[in-house]
């Protein structure tokens, strides 16, 4: 397997939490992502990059198996996750368990039109825990992290679809911490939130890289430089550049990096 | 259009202005004709049936003398019988509407299924009738009693409880699935934790209408031996010995509210004719009540919509 | 805080030896129970094409019987329908004629006033119109058939003898044209839906031209949505053609072959009520005739729901 692909392979990160090898994905007949061999450093922020339809979106959903969902989707290739290195596409390999693993936050903030209590402790449930006192200190621990906590304390109860859009992003975040994930997958989270409410998105994925491996797919380069230590630059379905983001930014090594964070196209 | 060809428009401005304005007086009448006659024809039950409607109606027997006439049979007939409906038909159609909606991959069986659901839907109720005479009272040799006709109608609603449950089940966002699959909750976790109550409204909705057609239907009930002068009402499901509980009722002969209805309006003479006015009273305020209802959670879930 | 939940993540990962065997046991129970809750559901999709095969069966076993006793030209060319007599006779073509004529009252009452007035409710009626007229006519579709009979017998049929002093009592003409309304809140509202889902830019279209709103709807909606139209008019024939009670009640319980709506005559439908009503042993030729009868009328719904929803699926794609 040819994993030296990008110049800066030597400067791969480490340690690593999970890799792609040689990773390619079909929609039916229609092959969205090529060969695609990326490294996702553990404790850190990889951001991926692209015009829209690069397959930005199809790599991201593939960490937690979200393609298994419809018919006729294909994987081809691996994706290891250390520090078992196990392969979460191998046939054998149960999807729920891969989920349970690997957390997942969408572009639009779907919290469940329950309150806000149970959405934060659905993922415990679904795992049969059912210790109320646990419960209780989960979801305390999990709002906090996710900078909920304060805003919400007095009214667990209340329904989640009543918050605010940045607070319901943040209670997508704290439900996907809950169950104590190895790995964040984030989906353009802060698309649809405006300014403050992505800043304090930013500012809280900082301080959660402290615990958790993120991965996040975003359309905005700021964001990108902003947040992430790795940056991956896809175009359609091919990995074009894979660097820490202050050399990507700065000084990219291929011609599209530059014309795509430069903006002249995409 | 000749109309725009035309040198002097404005007159034929004006003609269309006319022509448009006949067409709408054409459209409320073709409506008032729709809504209005019938508007007067229950006016006229109304007006025949509704001094006929007392205490001692709602708890007689049928009698040869039209005014010692009562439906009391029938309404406990009916009562009886959707109680099979609910408890057979509901399970079955929202199961199968599950299944169509969250597990089904598109093959020929779906397909098969899915045709089958639509043709079903516009299969004449007269036809379940003859369904259930050859299956259920000769093949199975069940009898002619309230469990059959319960099945019966459990049939008949099946299509209308699928159509209506997929329905609602496919206003549920596919965001609410996936954020339920990516916490790790396995496909009937989401369906139950998920799908299921956040649809339960629209379904409550299909559920009502369903039930609200088979306690109208008369003609699949005529074939499988309902009968129009019954005085006796079916053992009751309640005992004062243990254990209690018993199911003797359903296989209890029977009769239902509209068969009472067509007895009466079969019978010559204007008594009995009340009769059946009457019992048209009470049989459409009931599909008038019913089908309220359901409107009216179907506009509140409308105005609900949070996603 | 942070510290104490990295703690945690370590106490969890680091797990006890047997609990890899202990995760896949849950794993595979979890998986055990998952395909079985789907065989269940799966069962219960099933039973609807159970359903229809044993319509199917039904029906053709019992009529294998009757066609065994009556060959199959008598059946079509006969004129008479008189299987209980003494003297019997089994010509499909006098119920199949009482069937025809009233549903045919009841499409000529249906098709023009639904048309117009989903024309109306589409293009012309203001949205609170709309609102209130959509609910009130789903509310008179659920109105029990043996009412719909009760009115074509008791109040249609007597107001028709004022017109026409020797009406009989029992006709075709009254029953037809209670069927005829009782399926014009079906017809108006598949209609309503054909027009509704012709695009806007269409209209706009037309209007930029100058034309009115009549012309519109008449020029650019109407032909747009055929097919949807067609498919309303289709459903609502076979729902004519298998309406049971009301000419059960008021259309008169003798096969006469006529195709004068004056007439009464019984249909395919009030022959089987007919029949259903008294004793018939089991395996008997007037037993089996009701089977017969219920062929030709499932035949002929079958045809026409499928041509009626072939054409809203085709309307369906062109939108």
């Amino acid at each position: 397997m040819n994993l030296v692909e990008s110049p800066h392979a030597q400067d791969w990160p480490k340690p690593l939490k999970a890799e792609t090898r040689a990773l390619s994905f079909s929609y039916g007949s229609r092959l969205a992502l090529k060969n695609l061999s990326i490294p996702i450093a553990e404790y850190q922020i990889t951001a991926l990059i692209g015009p829209s339809g690069c397959g930005k979106s199809t790599f991201l959903r593939c960490f937690n198996r979200m393609h298994d969902l419809y018919a006729g989707n294909r994987y081809e290739g691996e994706i290891l996750l250390y520090p078992d290195s196990r392969n979460i596409l191998a046939r054998e390999v149960d999807p729920i368990e891969v989920r349970m693993r690997v957390a997942m936050v969408f572009q639009k903030p779907n919290p469940f039109p329950k309150s806000i209590y149970e959405n934060v402790a659905y993922g415990l449930r679904v795992r049969g825990t059912t210790d109320r006192q646990l419960l209780d200190e989960k979801v305390e621990q999990a709002l906090r992290s996710a900078a909920l906590w304060e805003e919400v304390k007095d009214r667990l109860l209340a329904r989640a679809t009543s918050l605010s859009g940045g607070q319901q992003q943040r209670l997508c975040i704290a439900r996907a911490l809950a169950t104590d994930p190895e790995m964040l997958l984030l989906d353009e989270p802060t698309s649809a939130l405006d300014p403050m409410a992505t800043a304090s998105i930013e500012e809280l994925l900082l301080d959660l890289k402290k615990r958790v491996t993120i991965l996040i797919v975003t359309h905005n380069m700021q964001q990108a430089a902003r947040v992430s230590d790795w940056t991956a630059f896809m175009y359609l379905g091919e990995l074009v550049e894979f660097g820490l983001t202050k050399q990507l930014f700065t000084t990219p090594s291929k011609k599209q990096t530059e014309d795509y964070i430069t903006g002249r196209f995409g | 259009m000749a109309a725009q060809s035309s040198p002097h428009p404005r007159p034929s401005i004006g003609r269309r202005k006319i022509a448009e304005a006949l067409f709408k007086v054409l459209g409320l009448c073709s409506l008032a004709i729709g809504v209005g006659t019938l508007v007067l024809l229950f006016g006229a039950l109304l007006v025949e049936g509704v001094t006929r409607i007392d205490w001692q109606f709602l708890m007689s027997f049928p009698s040869r003398h039209a005014a010692k006439a009562g439906i009391l049979p029938a309404w406990v007939g009916s009562t009886l019988i959707m109680l099979v409906t609910a408890v057979v038909g509901v399970p079955l159609g929202v199961a199968a509407a599950i299944y169509l909606e969250e597990y089904a991959r598109r093959t020929w069986m779906t397909e098969l299924i899915e045709v089958t659901v639509t043709n079903l839907a516009g299969v004449p109720s007269i036809i379940y009738g003859l369904l259930a005479l050859g299956l259920f009272v000769y093949i199975l040799g069940l009898g002619e009693n309230i469990l059959v006709a319960g099945l019966t109608l459990a049939l008949l609603i099946l299509p209308v409880v699928i159509v209506t449950t997929r329905e609602a089940i496919r206003a549920i966002p596919v965001e609410i699935r996936e954020a339920a699959y990516a916490l790790g909750a396995t496909k009937w976790q989401t369906v139950a934790h998920h799908v299921l109550p956040y649809s339960a409204a629209g379904i409550l909705t299909g559920i009502i209408l369903a039930l609200s057609r088979a306690i109208g239907e008369t003609a699949p009930i005529v074939t499988i031996g309902a009968l129009t002068f019954i005085a006796f009402l079916p053992p009751a499901p309640i005992t004062t010995h243990p254990p209690y509980v018993s199911f003797d009722w359903l296989l209890s002969p029977f009769t239902v509210m509209p068969i009472q209805m067509f007895g009466w309006v079969s019978r010559p003479g204007e008594d009995f004719a009340s009769n059946a006015a009457a019992a048209g009273v009470l049989l459409v305020g009931m599909t008038l009540a019913m089908n309220g209802v359901a409107i009216y959670l179907r506009y509140r879930m409308r105005k609900q919509v949070t996603w | 805080m942070s510290k104490s939940v990295v703690a945690m993540q370590e106490a969890i990962r680091i797990k006890k030896p047997d609990a890899k065997a202990e995760a896949a046991a849950r794993r595979r129970a979890r998986q055990r129970r998952e395909r079985a809750i789907e065989g269940g559901l799966f069962v219960a999709a099933l039973i609807s094409v159970a359903t229809t095969v044993t319509i199917i069966a039904v029906l053709l076993s019992e009529s294998v019987g009757f066609f065994r006793t009556v060959p199959l030209t008598d059946f079509f060319t006969d004129t008479l329908w008189t299987p209980l007599f003494a003297d019997p006779h089994y010509g499909i073509l006098p119920l199949l004629a009482g069937t025809l004529v009233t549903s045919a009252v009841g499409l000529l009452v249906a098709i023009p006033l639904g048309t117009v007035a989903a024309i109306y409710l589409s293009e012309f009626s203001s949205p609170r119109l709309r609102e209130v007229m959509k609910p009130t006519l789903e509310l008179l579709g659920a109105i029990p058939t043996v009412v719909y009979g009760y009115f074509a017998l008791i109040v249609v049929t007597p107001a028709l003898q004022r017109l026409w002093p020797d009406l009989p009592g029992f006709n075709m003409l009254g029953p037809g044209i209670v069927i005829g309304i009782m399926i014009m809140p079906f017809v108006i509202s598949l209609s309503e839906d054909a027009m509704r889902a012709v695009p806007m830019v269409l209209r706009e279209g037309s209007y930029a031209m100058g034309a009115t709103r009549l012309q519109t709807a008449w020029r650019v909606v109407v032909p747009a949505a055929t097919s949807g139209l067609v498919a309303a008019y289709v459903l609502g024939i076979s729902r004519a053609v298998g309406e049971t009670m009301v000419v059960a009640i008021a259309a008169g319980q003798n096969p006469n072959l006529t195709w004068n709506p004056l007439e009464p005559a019984a249909t395919i439908t009030a022959y089987i009520v007919q029949v259903a009503l008294g004793d018939l042993p089991h395996g008997s030729i007037g037993y089996q005739s009701i089977f017969a009868a219920g062929l030709v009328l499932a035949v002929l719904t079958f045809a026409f729901n499928i041509l009626g929803h072939m054409m809203r699926k085709r309307f369906r794609e062109v939108y």
